[in-house]
């Protein structure tokens, strides 16, 4: 464990399947999250699409990895973030989405989504307060 | 002579689609797939665009792209045809050429 703690954001602007920029994205996310950092996951742009619920890869061959945003909750990322202007601009909502559950191991605390819409001046922010952006 | 015009790319992203919607002329054949399936999706800031070239071209979108990426037929654009990998090959033999907008 590393002592000084950092945060770290993963912006995700790409759509799953067309290129592997989401795929690399989960797993470097998934690597990152054992080294206890302070963890943002950021959607935007196309990237909202990898979050689309009822994804089905059989028909084009490729391993369907939507299923491990599901567990992104088990590695201790606790902020997803999605931004509600590109979610908008291509006729999605949050209903769309897949939910990503959370649960503190020794306090039993439970969220049931930690998905959240927020707006783009929240976005901003959230970039600003960032030590570090990983873009995919 | 047909031509079948191909997008692959998400309309959000690149200009693929524009350049086709611009060129490709009555008659045509265009057929969404990979990314590009995005542009045939009801509810998006593109969609009155790709609605609006129904009336020049035959638009296609590719079955297995949509059920990967999350939707079903009924998200699709009314007018827009579902095909499978069959009916793409059949489109493309039964065009005169393919012209693909990477």
């Amino acid at each position: 464990m590393s002592e000084i703690v950092k945060k770290f954001m993963y912006l995700n602007r790409k759509a799953p399947y067309g290129t592997i920029y989401a795929w690399e994205a989960l797993e470097v996310v998934l690597i990152g999250a054992a080294f206890d950092q302070d963890v943002s996951v950021m959607f935007l742009d196309d990237g909202v699409y990898q979050l689309t619920k009822g994804q089905d890869t059989k028909g084009i061959g490729m391993k369907n990895f939507s299923p491990t945003f599901r567990t992104l909750g088990d590695y201790e990322v606790k902020k997803v973030y999605v931004d509600r202007a590109s979610l908008e601009a291509r006729g999605l909502t949050q209903e769309d989405l897949v939910a990503i559950a959370w649960e503190d191991m020794e306090t039993e605390e439970e969220v049931d989504n930690i998905v959240e819409v927020i707006d783009s001046a929240r976005v901003s922010a959230l970039m600003n307060e960032s030590d570090v952006v990983f873009s995919f | 002579m047909s031509i079948l015009h191909t997008v692959n790319k998400s309309p959000f992203e690149r200009n693929s689609l524009e350049s086709c919607l611009k060129f490709a002329t009555d008659g045509a054949a265009l057929l969404l797939f990979e990314d590009g399936i995005y542009a045939a999706l009801s509810g998006t800031s593109v969609e009155a665009q790709v609605a609006g070239a129904l009336d020049k071209l035959k638009i296609y979108v590719l079955g297995p792209d949509l059920k990967a990426r999350g939707f079903s037929d009924e998200r699709v654009i009314a007018g827009i045809s579902v095909v499978d990998y069959a009916g793409f090959v059949d489109l493309a033999a039964e065009s005169d050429t393919v012209q693909a907008w990477l």
